[in-house]
């Protein structure tokens, strides 16, 4: 029967090539237009680390004398704090995030001095995010512990300088100090880059060092987040009234969780009684509310797509009132069937099997609007372009959405379609 | 035109002129907001910032170590840059410019008791404190800017600074109003928290490096401080079209100076590239809300041709029977259009309320501002034509049917 459908929906849509090129025409630029938006929106907000997420907590507390009744602590900590809570080993794993610019140089490559962003950090960052190495590996505790000058660097850089080669072994300048390559990363990625504290989409730092070592060789160069006095010596931060280290925790169960919430809420509670703190605000997010709580996704994406769905249903408005259209102008041919014996189900069913069809011409259409609307969206100077691509699910929900929107369009017409009076066409004919 | 056989034929076809009503109504709700959201953008990218703009250009240089002396360093610099040709004036400022994202901020309050309120308050709103964006750079920055100096003067040689407060400042005027309101504010003290700091002078506009919200925007402050870090920015006045060329030369003029320092390919940009990435995102919304709000005016179009093609369609029988008992071409073609008319005119009701609404929902989670009334009857009469357009050949062709269509079977 389907088949039988399907032949009699191809014919409908040849005999009014206009109208049916019209009505697909409606049906892909309103897919296209919500596909293109829903696929950044997809990838905007997405979850950067699958799997390991739900383990990963960012701790944050409120060291800012000057803001005793703030609601939510600061964006990041002091550097006494912050190597307070770090010291106590109370987590599974922790990291430290520290960020600043250096300049950068290979004494064995040509390749001109560059100035990049540095991330300083603690060995537990690797593992605990997952990071892919190419060559090499992380540094260790010991490193940390000795102020080792090694360096960690991304598979772009290792490229840039090296030419993609092992360097693993060879020394890299960062600002006056030689330090020794211990580990060329994978292409990493992860988006957006939740481990900082500015919530956006930019790459991983290209170099990576001990915490340790990095304050001693970019001394001066600390910038802070803000600071609630101004700092004594500029760029040096470590006693400094001043915000700029972030701290993320993994937890591996919901007890650990909820000790650790309790130690860091302690912990607050304390420093505020010993008059180091003048508020006891604290608080323990996973990384997918700390991305939520950032709020990552652009305004202007999520207004993007509201847009786009608007304008998918007033297609869908079209769509139905064009469909009606058809069938009822087709009321003859209906009551025919109908005094032939093909029951009312039957004039649904292949009134339905024609919306579907439309649709999927529309869901075709729609796919390659989509292609091009996210050619259009990489080509933005975006620090997120490069991420925009259609997975198969996003494949998959074009052709979903498309034959499920033109379907629910049919529904209407198609019941008064098979509501026809056969005798009173018939009597027309 | 008599109205009640429109209204009686239209009670006939009750559900697709329910549809059509419905899709005009989304559609005037929908593009008054979007029309209004376009409005805003264009409003928020021409904001002037109060330098000159088109005579700007600026690059900067890092990684130069500590150690080496930097304001000889500077002046050094300053004085290669100076000599290129087509080159009016140079100065150095740290990183901020208007518009260019890179901002430091700190609180000031107009008094020292403002500051006591501020704490007592707990907050900064109410107490007369602000967040002036701060803009430091070497003498002549206000000159080379272009900036208007509309009270007081420029800073003196003896009070600028490398390291530490200087005790002299240069605010805007929205700054001076909002500090000082009902008084002058040339040559009072502001405080902020350790010092006090005398106004010298007020200046018409400076823009801040990243913008907040429109009645902070304007609130900078400009101090006599030359900067001293590793990285600098040079800005270089010049006429618009030489600022390629002397920005090509600066940099040649840099690098000869001191090899040793970085000057990334992205730190070299004239004011009017400054000012378009800036407004980068907001230009793409422009284009893509313009583009979607034609999208919707042209399908919502489509739709009504495809609807009165139908009708028409459907009616020739009737259309020859009224042509033949002595109805004229011009009955026929008003009847469509009256149809249309009123359609839409339903649509447009039902539209401003849902506008309305939805420009409701909007403020509540995009921040937008009431959209103001007359957006509505501009939005109205544009579906009123888009209508008319859109229904004028289905109704001519219905206008061309022949009498004679009357005596045949269909």
């Amino acid at each position: 029967m389907f088949g039988y459908y399907l032949d009699l929906a191809l014919r409908s849509l040849k005999r009014n090539k206009v109208l049916t090129v019209l009505m697909v025409l409606a049906i892909a630029v309103g897919i296209g237009a919500s596909m293109t938006t829903l696929t950044v929106m997809h990838i905007l907000s997405g979850d950067p680390l699958p799997g390991r997420s739900a383990h990963l907590f960012y701790a944050q507390l409120n060291p800012d004398i000057a803001r005793p009744h703030a609601k939510e602590p600061a964006y990041v900590m002091d550097y006494h704090s912050a190597m307070d809570l770090w010291g106590a080993h109370r987590a599974d794993r922790q990291a430290l995030i520290v960020n600043s610019a250096i300049k950068v140089v290979a004494p064995e490559s040509a390749v001109p001095p560059l100035q990049l962003d540095m991330l300083s950090t603690t060995t537990d960052f690797f593992p605990m995010f997952g990071v892919p190495f190419h060559y090499g590996s992380g540094w260790s505790a010991d490193d940390d512990a000795q102020h080792a000058r090694v360096v960690v660097i991304s598979d772009d850089l290792n490229n840039k300088l090296f030419g993609g080669a092992n360097s693993v072994g060879r020394t890299l300048r960062l600002g006056r100090s030689d330090l020794h390559i211990v580990g060329v990363l994978k292409p990493w990625r992860p988006a957006p880059l939740f481990y900082e504290a500015w919530g956006n989409y930019t790459r991983p730092q290209d170099v990576m060092t001990p915490l340790t070592s990095g304050l001693e060789i970019n001394d001066g160069h600390f910038m802070q987040f803000t600071c609630w006095d101004m700092p004594s010596t500029p760029g040096h931060l470590q006693n400094a009234p001043c915000e700029w280290v972030g701290l993320w925790v993994q937890l591996d169960d919901a007890a650990k969780v909820s000790a650790y919430k309790q130690f860091l809420g302690d912990y607050a509670a304390q420093q505020k009684s010993l008059g180091r703190f003048t508020s006891g605000v604290t608080r323990l997010r996973s990384l997918m509310q700390w991305l939520d709580y950032l709020g990552v996704v652009p305004d202007d994406v999520r207004l993007q797509n509201w847009l786009a769905f608007a304008f998918l249903a007033i297609c869908l408005f079209n769509t139905i009132g064009l469909l009606l259209a058809k069938f009822l102008r087709r009321s003859g041919e209906i009551g025919v069937r109908r005094a032939l014996g093909a029951s009312r189900a039957a004039i649904f069913a292949q009134c339905l099997v024609e919306a579907g069809l439309l649709g999927l011409l529309g869901g075709i259409g729609g796919w390659l609007l989509t292609m091009a609307g996210l050619w259009l969206v990489r080509r933005q100077p975006t620090d997120y372009a490069d991420l925009i691509r259609l997975d198969l699910p996003m494949f998959l929900a074009t052709f979903a959405v498309a034959i499920a929107t033109s379907v629910l369009a049919g529904v209407l017409p198609a019941w008064r379609a098979c509501r026809v009076a056969p005798a009173l066409q018939l009597k027309a004919l | 035109m008599q109205i009640r056989p429109i209204l009686s034929t239209l009670r006939h076809h009750k559900l697709t002129a329910i549809l059509l009503t419905l899709q005009v109504a989304f559609t005037c709700a929908i593009v008054c907001n979007v029309a209004f959201m376009v409005a805003k953008r264009v409003q928020r990218i021409s904001v002037p910032t109060g330098i000159a703009e088109n005579e700007l250009s600026a690059i900067s240089s890092s990684g130069i170590e500590k150690g080496e002396n930097m304001q000889a360093r500077q002046t050094a610099d300053l004085a290669a840059l100076r000599a290129i040709p087509g080159v009016r004036s140079a100065v150095a400022v740290s990183y901020s410019l208007p518009l260019n994202q890179s901002e430091s901020s700190s609180g000031i309050c107009p008094s020292k008791q403002a500051l006591d309120r501020a704490m007592q308050l707990n907050s900064i709103d109410g107490s007369g404190c602000v967040q002036p964006a701060s803009y430091d750079g070497t003498p002549g920055l206000i000159a080379t800017l272009g900036l208007q100096l509309v009270a007081g003067r420029d800073f003196l040689p003896d009070e600028y600074v490398g390291k530490g407060k200087p005790a002299v400042a240069i605010i805007t005027r929205a700054l001076a109003q909002k500090m000082y309101p009902g008084r002058p504010a040339l040559g009072q003290s502001m405080y902020d928290g350790d010092h006090f700091i005398r106004v010298v002078g007020i200046v018409d506009t400076l823009l801040r490096p990243a913008l907040r919200k429109p009645g902070v925007d304007g609130d900078s402050l400009i101090w006599p401080q030359r900067p001293d870090g590793s990285g600098v920015t040079y800005v270089l006045r010049s006429a618009p079209q030489d600022r390629q060329r002397v920005l090509k030369a600066a940099e040649a003029a840099l690098l000869q100076a001191s090899p040793n320092r970085i000057i990334a390919p992205g730190q070299m940009q004239t004011y009017t590239q400054i000012r378009r990435a800036y407004f980068q995102r907001d230009t793409t919304m422009i284009g893509l809300l313009i583009a979607s709000a034609l999208g919707l005016l042209f399908v919502t179009a489509l739709g009504i041709a495809g609807l009165a093609n139908f009708w028409v369609q459907q009616r020739t029988r009737s259309i020859g029977i009224r042509r033949a008992i002595g109805a004229t071409r011009g009955d026929i073609l008003h009847y469509f259009q009256t149809e249309n008319f009123l359609i839409v005119t339903a649509g447009v009701v039902l539209g401003v309320v849902l506008a309305v609404v939805l420009n409701l929902l909007l403020m509540t989670h995009y921040e937008l501002p009431r959209l103001p009334l007359w957006y509505l009857p501009i939005g109205a009469l544009a579906l009123w034509a888009l209508g008319q357009l859109s229904v004028l050949s289905p109704a001519l062709r219905a206008a061309a049917v022949p009498p004679v269509v009357a005596t045949r079977s269909v």
